[in-house]
């Protein structure tokens, strides 16, 4: 297992890896003047807690074979990939500071370029039947690693994911973990009035999955949910995992435009103050 | 065709453990050889083209060579998304297959006539169309993809179609002209087909069009192929291309773009191709092909 080791403070807390994510993407978006800030928030904490505590890696060899495998399926939320490799010593950080620059590998979407990146997304509804293909080559081959899929919860609006859904359901690839950012905003006004997506949980378990929910910023539930997944043997786990759009800024938590607004000079030195107020 | 694809898959995947194949719902009396003799490498997705694809992507990134198959614009149109972000992006090894190229399911409809797959298949730079004329040609495409695995589109017929290899199988190569039939009489003109049209270009030449022709497939082509047509075409004083496909975005579309730099070898070069006046009609395969202007 990877243990998360804060470079300067010597801390080993998922939460301390969380905040130093949520700095490199309020650094990322900013200079770039990219979009998402708010879809990258809901889900640090998640991506602190797997790759600082649950997943299977190794960051000099990210190719290794028997890592888990991470399939970010919402790929507007790069910035905080990128910021999530860069701070477990996958990636040069420096790097991070061409995020969306003229000639940069890092383009906003996140791409299978970028070493410890497994697929390129930014068109939704592909992550899941992708990460359905691998668990399923896993299980054909014996092979112990698992699959964890990041979804959005708009993103379930599409088709392919239900069709997925059904696979890996009747395939029992109980090596595959769905995540679901429950964030309740989605592009244009809330889901419920967009395309309702309730009762979510009911009919993922209608399909066969193995399902739980959970607040998507405890990391003591989201470490021992995902370190434990398979939940019940022979079905795919997914976890419901309700989040704030924006979480950790509370200028930017719950409002629809930070879907789309970089922060100016100001609002980038006010959210770094207050996260870094907050972890204090 | 199909029975030659399936048997041809099957003697290939005996020595080629990372073959699988995946289908959508679709395959009755094609697929069961590779199903009896590999059942743990077949996946029947569901109709789900969409989820078959991705999943096959999937596969792919992690060893597999994957053939997911259907029926004419089920395994390209319905999931054209998912072969181009998926497949065609991230170069990996998944060889769509379509039966039922053209319109050789006449009688079922506007929806099972596969006449605009080239035109969405060519535009994906990494993909390598594989369009046999014959069965002989089936399996020299996939002896030549199972070695070269990547991205890749095979555009098969269906059944009964005849062989002009006498059962030796060609060795291909993408971009290069497949001899079939030398010219007589000292015609420098060529018959160019790709996909089923070899037998109705063997049938135009026998009944006195383009008499003493040479004729040619090219059963491999790709964008990065294109740069080896203008010294094929400067070969010939004629290059009659031969599709059933329509004319827009076809494999005569491709031609021209290949060597629209000549203005010389442009003027060779003629294009038979699909009307689309056979948009929506529906009669056998010869008919429509009749209909639509080749012949």
């Amino acid at each position: 297992m990877n243990t998360y080791t804060h470079q300067d403070t010597g801390e080993r807390t998922s939460s301390s890896l969380a905040r130093d994510i949520r700095l490199d993407i309020l650094e990322m978006v900013h200079r770039a003047r990219a979009s998402h800030v708010g879809a990258c928030f809901s889900i640090v904490d998640a991506l602190a807690v797997l790759y600082g505590r649950v997943m299977k890696l190794r960051p000099t060899d990210p190719n290794w074979e028997g890592r888990d495998r991470f399939i970010l399926s919402k790929g507007h939320a790069a910035a905080a990939v990128y910021a999530t490799l860069a701070r477990v010593g996958v990636l040069p950080r420096e790097d991070l500071q061409t995020y969306g620059l003229d000639g940069s590998l890092y383009m906003t979407h996140v791409s299978h370029k970028i070493r410890g990146v497994e697929f390129s997304s930014g068109s939704l509804g592909h992550g899941l039947p992708f990460g359905t293909g691998k668990a399923l080559a896993a299980r054909s081959r014996g092979l112990a690693w698992r699959v964890f899929v990041m979804l959005s919860d708009g993103e379930m609006d599409e088709g392919s994911n239900w069709e997925a859904l059904m696979f890996a359901a009747h395939h029992k690839l109980d090596n595959l973990v769905a995540i679901i950012d429950y964030n309740k905003l989605q592009s244009l006004a809330t889901v419920a009035e967009t395309l309702a997506l309730e009762p979510l949980a009911e009919k993922l378990r209608a399909f066969g999955w193995s399902v739980r929910e959970i607040d998507g910023h405890d990391h003591a539930a989201l470490e021992a949910n995902l370190r434990d997944a398979p939940w019940e043997q022979g079905r795919p786990s997914v976890l419901v995992m309700h989040t704030v759009k924006g979480k950790g800024v509370s200028f930017m938590e719950n409002r629809v435009e930070w879907h789309y607004k970089s922060p100016s000079d100001e609002q980038l030195a006010a959210a770094c103050a207050e996260l870094m107020n907050h972890y204090a | 065709m199909r029975n030659a694809f399936i048997n041809e898959l099957v003697a290939l995947a005996e020595q080629h453990p990372q073959i699988a194949l995946v289908v959508g719902d679709l395959g009755y009396s094609v697929v069961e050889p590779f199903v009896d003799r590999f059942p743990e490498r077949f996946i029947n997705a569901g109709v789900a083209e969409q989820n078959m694809t991705g999943l096959a992507a999937g596969m792919a990134s992690e060893g597999y060579h994957v053939f997911t198959y259907s029926i004419a614009n089920f395994p390209t149109f319905r999931c054209a998304e998912q072969i181009r972000n998926d497949v065609d992006y991230q170069k990996l090894p998944v060889t769509v297959v379509a039966v039922g190229g053209g319109l050789a399911y006449g009688a079922l409809g506007y929806s099972h006539h596969a006449v605009q797959d080239y035109a969405l298949m060519r535009v994906m730079p990494n993909m390598l169309i594989a369009a046999p004329g014959d069965p002989s040609e089936v399996r020299g495409c996939l002896r030549y993809l199972v070695e070269n695995p990547q991205p890749s589109y095979l555009r098969l017929s269906k059944a009964g179609e005849r062989d002009f290899h006498s059962g030796r199988v060609p060795e291909l190569q993408p971009g290069r002209w497949n001899r079939i039939l030398s010219a007589e009489s000292e015609s420098t003109q060529v018959l160019l087909t790709t996909g089923a049209t070899l037998e109705l270009a063997m049938a135009k030449r026998e009944r006195g069009e383009y008499s003493g022709a040479e004729v040619c497939t090219l059963p491999l082509w790709a964008m990065s192929a294109k740069r080896f047509q203008s010294e094929q075409v400067a070969r010939h004083s004629a290059v009659i291309t031969i599709e059933d496909h329509l004319e827009d975005g076809g494999f005569g579309s491709w031609m021209s773009e290949a060597i629209s730099r000549d203005l010389e070898l442009r003027k060779r070069l003629h294009s038979v191709a699909l009307s689309d006046n056979v948009c929506g009609l529906v009669g056998s395969q010869i008919a429509l092909n009749r209909q639509g202007g080749l012949w």
